[in-house]
């Protein structure tokens, strides 16, 4: 049984791509972001049509894999492309297109007048292809594909503006701390194929639960290793924040709402593995959490509006890890969805900021008060927060609740108090972003104005669904979400212990009260915020610089590192190597010239030459005879 | 006959080392084409001493070839020279010497 | 005997004018020493018994190829002293020794392949048996005739080849390479003229 349309999900956005890439200076205007638009907004209708395909079925039967053709065939090792159309991949699949096809039609907007304008939308074009290749990948090959996929388009498109150096060292930066990250994850995908021979996920997973306990958790923290990278958890997030080098539609479709959440599906993807272990499962949720909170100190810290929202995002995802740490995957993905709602939102409410203020301003210490020349991208702004601070009935409150509430639901207290610690510290940061860039008073120059058509109507979907997503998963146990996540990723376990879900989402809205009110007490009261600034200078640097993670590392790593290139390049390549090829060079240059007076160019001389080679061999011959 | 066929080769062998070190000492480009004819002389006698050692024709029948290729290559041979000494106003090779590394 | 005596009497001779061809200094003198050469081969053909190529080598060698020798030297002008000496020094002292190792390994051949003793050779009079020049003719038209035939060709593409060299165009650049021409020596300068 397979569902028809599936390769064309995938194939639509890489005919784009490749009509962009090739023929790009050939689309007058903004007519190449409307085909790239286009071409996503099909995919993610070939999405719908394909869902409606798997709804129709009974719950056990909705799978179907689509088998085009054989990729690899070596020894015993092979490898297809195949796609498969399951409840989790479709969420994805339809998460993607969806928050794609809006971005890309608010980038036509944003992007016009740029250069390079086709170009981007065939980056973007093809970065959506990867990132479904990634989702409906059958076997751990081509997910993988997928995944290097991505993570080359968020190189090109962060170093979208090379010509800036903070861009293009950006832009190295993802690369190479994503590439440790997927280097262990392919180790991972190695280990996977000598122990199971295959790497279908159906052969896989059907075969995970028999896994030796130490096997499953090497191959299990491998693959969460690649997870790490790919989602920015510590201690690989260096790159996040100075991703936002690239264009604001590219922090909210890559780096917010899709590639980085890649990490989480591919821990609820492989799930099987991760519970033969046990122990993966902890430092999934452990590691999660500390993200969680780490970020969010981090995100108190900002004042730069997109370095804010990158650390959110990390944030964020550590909460995804975490619940897919405590076993609960549907509330992981839930939280996966709405996030990218409610994140593209806030990344494109970011960027229109940064368009109508002079000199695209992302202090937000030189804005406030934007509410009133802005209302449209105040106003979504404003839903996506709460939905973030997780305030009932927007999006985000019902997904942050049921990823803390399964803490609590394990038995698992401690992790349960660092979760609502962590929802705190999530109200406080956007609490403050919001007053800051929004609400008070204005310090803003220029005259801001509403963004164009395109821009706003993208928005408003977006607050449609930062505003509605949450109906998909009114309880844990029984949204609509989570039992049509049933089949791949098991039923949600009951809560066995604490509080009941209503308390639980009591508690949830409480402390996000508690971190609004706080952020309006400083932000919005008689506090003189920016007395406080100066008065606590140390700790806010702190914050600001992530705890100093990243300048540990250049001292440690980098430094070291460049001292050592330098070493290579400027003494051992001037001197070794090249000293090697020249003097290769100079003694044949010598041999040559000595050899060259052979050739005079006299007759005579090649013909005593041959004289000379006969009397040899006649000579030879004699000795011989 | 008293003489030994031998005898014969080692005049041959003679004459075509004085026609190689004609070759190899004069510049003159027509005694250097007279030492080569020489040598080829040389080796029809070889031949025609070789046919009679053997008791058959083929090696005279080879030194009559000889000498029909022989004329052909001084035909030849001698129109070179000439064009080249109307270029070069000189019949010494190591004049032409353009292959000088 | 009759051969032993010829033999002893021809061999020097002919060695000698080779040798004496390759050191002349005069174009001329050196030519006429190698038809003396010519004739000395013509000679020992006739001890070998080979009546035909002793004519042909007179008719061919001696006749027609050296007449060609002499026209071109006189072509290219008669009294040109052409100097024996060398600039490349070693050239002729290497040829000389190369020279005298090839005669020592030929002759060390020969010596060991059919040696310098008096041995009875098979009967040609048999072989020559009709004439030497019927028995060469059956030969060469029985087993060598494509060869033969081939000959013409190669005569005629060397004619022509002559022919192409030899020819001038009209207006001619008459030098190339040489800035400063060599005074021309009168008779040359006649046999170059138009």
């Amino acid at each position: 049984m397979s569902l028809p349309l599936t390769p064309f999900i995938v194939l639509l956005p890489l005919a784009g791509a490749a009509i962009l890439l090739l023929t790009g200076k050939r689309w007058p205007g903004s007519s190449a972001g409307v085909l790239a638009s286009t071409l996503v907004g099909g995919s993610f209708v070939l999405s719908v049509i394909t869902l409606f395909g798997l709804l129709g079925r009974s719950g056990s039967d909705r799978l179907a894999v689509t088998h085009l053709w054989t990729w690899i065939h070596v020894g015993t090792l092979t490898v297809s492309v195949d796609f498969r159309v399951d409840p989790l991949s479709i969420v994805m699949a339809m998460t993607v297109t969806g928050v794609a096809a809006l971005i890309h039609v608010y980038s036509i907007d944003y992007m016009q007048g740029d250069p390079r304008f086709p170009r981007f939308f065939a980056y973007l074009n093809l970065f959506v292809f990867f990132m479904l290749t990634l989702v409906l990948a059958d076997n751990f090959l081509l997910l993988y594909l997928g995944w290097e996929g991505v993570g080359l388009c968020s190189y090109l498109l962060i170093g979208f503006w090379f010509e800036r150096r903070a861009a293009a060292f950006a832009a190295k930066k993802a690369f190479i701390v994503t590439r440790i990250g997927d280097s262990a994850f392919l180790i991972g995908i190695v280990f996977i194929w000598l122990k199971f021979h295959s790497l279908s996920f159906a052969t896989v997973f059907g075969r995970a639960h028999g896994l030796a306990s130490g096997t499953a958790t090497i191959i299990a923290l491998l693959l969460f290793a690649g997870a790490c990278g790919k989602s920015a958890q510590l201690p690989l997030h260096v790159w996040l924040p100075d991703a936002m080098e690239g264009p604001t539609p590219v922090s909210a479709l890559i780096h917010a709402a899709t590639m980085v959440t890649a990490g989480v599906y591919l821990v609820v993807r492989t799930h099987p593995i991760f519970e033969a272990s046990g122990t993966a499962l902890t430092v999934v949720a452990v590691v999660g959490i500390v993200t969680a909170i780490y970020a969010g100190f981090s995100a108190i810290g900002q004042d730069d509006i997109k370095r804010l929202l990158a650390y959110s995002t990390i944030s964020q995802i550590g909460f995804m890890m975490f619940g897919a740490g405590v076993r609960a995957y549907a509330a992981a993905i839930f939280l996966l969805v709405t996030h990218a709602f409610f994140k593209a939102l806030l990344f494109l409410g970011a960027g229109s900021v940064m368009h109508a203020l002079p000199g695209d301003e992302t202090d937000m210490t030189s804005m406030g008060g934007l509410r009133a020349a802005m209302p449209i991208t105040g106003a979504t702004w404003t839903i996506a927060a709460l939905a973030m601070a997780g305030i009932p009935p927007f999006a985000g409150f019902f997904s942050k609740d049921q990823v803390v509430a399964a803490a609590s639901g394990a038995g698992r207290y401690g992790l349960w108090a660092a979760a609502l610690f962590g929802a705190l510290l999530t109200a406080v940061y956007i609490s403050r972003a919001t007053f800051l860039t929004f609400y008070g008073k204005p310090r803003f120059r220029g005259h801001p104005h509403e963004p164009a058509f395109r821009m706003r109507l993208a928005l408003v979907l977006l607050a449609m669904g930062a505003f509605a997503g949450g109906a998909l998963g009114i309880t844990a146990t029984n949204g609509i979400l989570a039992k049509f996540l049933r089949p791949v990723v098991g039923s949600v376990a009951e809560a066995t212990h604490g509080l009941s879900e209503l308390w639980l989402a009591v508690v949830s809205v409480v402390v996000a009260m508690v971190g609004i009110g706080l952020a309006a007490f400083v932000y919005l009261g008689k506090v003189d915020w920016q007395a406080l600034r100066v008065r606590f200078a140390g700790p806010k640097r702190l914050l600001q610089r992530g705890f100093y993670v990243n300048d540990a590392y250049n001292g440690l790593l980098v430094a070291p590192g460049q001292a050592a290139a330098a070493f290579l390049a400027y003494v051992f390549d001037a001197r070794v190597v090249d000293g090697a090829v020249n003097g290769l060079g100079t003694l044949f240059r010598a041999a040559a010239g000595a050899g060259r007076r052979v050739q005079t160019g006299l007759v005579r001389n090649y013909a005593l030459g041959v004289l000379a080679g006969a009397v040899g061999v006649l000579v030879y011959l004699a000795v011989r005879f | 006959m008293r003489t030994p066929i031998s005898y014969f080769l080692v005049v041959s062998v003679l004459l075509f080392t004085v026609g190689t070190v004609g070759v190899l000492i004069r510049k003159n480009a027509l005694l250097i084409f007279m030492s080569v004819e020489l040598q080829l002389n040389a080796v029809n006698l070889a031949l025609v001493a070789f046919s009679r050692q053997l008791g058959n024709l083929t090696g005279q029948v080879l030194a009559f070839f000889s000498m029909v290729v022989a004329a052909a290559e001084v035909v030849v041979g001698l129109a070179i020279i000439v064009s080249l000494y109307r270029k070069r106003r000189s019949a010494d090779v190591d004049d032409a010497s353009l292959l000088r590394g | 005997m009759a051969d032993w005596y010829a033999f002893w009497v021809t061999a020097p001779i002919s060695v000698l004018s080779a040798v004496a061809m390759v050191l002349a200094r005069n174009a001329v003198h050196a030519a006429l020493l190698l038809v003396v050469n010519f004739f000395t081969l013509a000679v020992f053909f006739l001890i070998l018994g080979s009546p035909f190529l002793f004519v042909v080598q007179i008719i061919v060698y001696a006749g027609a190829i050296m007449v060609l020798f002499l026209f071109v030297i006189m072509l290219l002008g008669v009294d040109q002293v052409i100097p024996l000496r060398d600039q490349m020094k070693a050239q002729p002292v290497a040829a000389v020794l190369l020279g005298a190792g090839l005669i020592a390994e030929i002759v060390l051949a020969v010596r060991i392949s059919i040696g310098f003793s008096h041995k009875v050779l098979p009967d040609f009079r048999s072989v020559n048996a009709g004439g030497n020049v019927q028995a060469l003719a059956k030969v060469l038209f029985n087993s060598y005739f494509f060869p033969f035939e081939v000959t013409s060709i190669l005569l005629i593409v060397a004619a022509i080849g002559a022919m192409l060299h030899g020819r001038r165009k009209i207006g001619e650049e008459e030098t190339i390479d040489v800035p400063e021409p060599a005074p021309i020596p009168a008779p040359a300068a006649e046999g170059t003229a138009r």
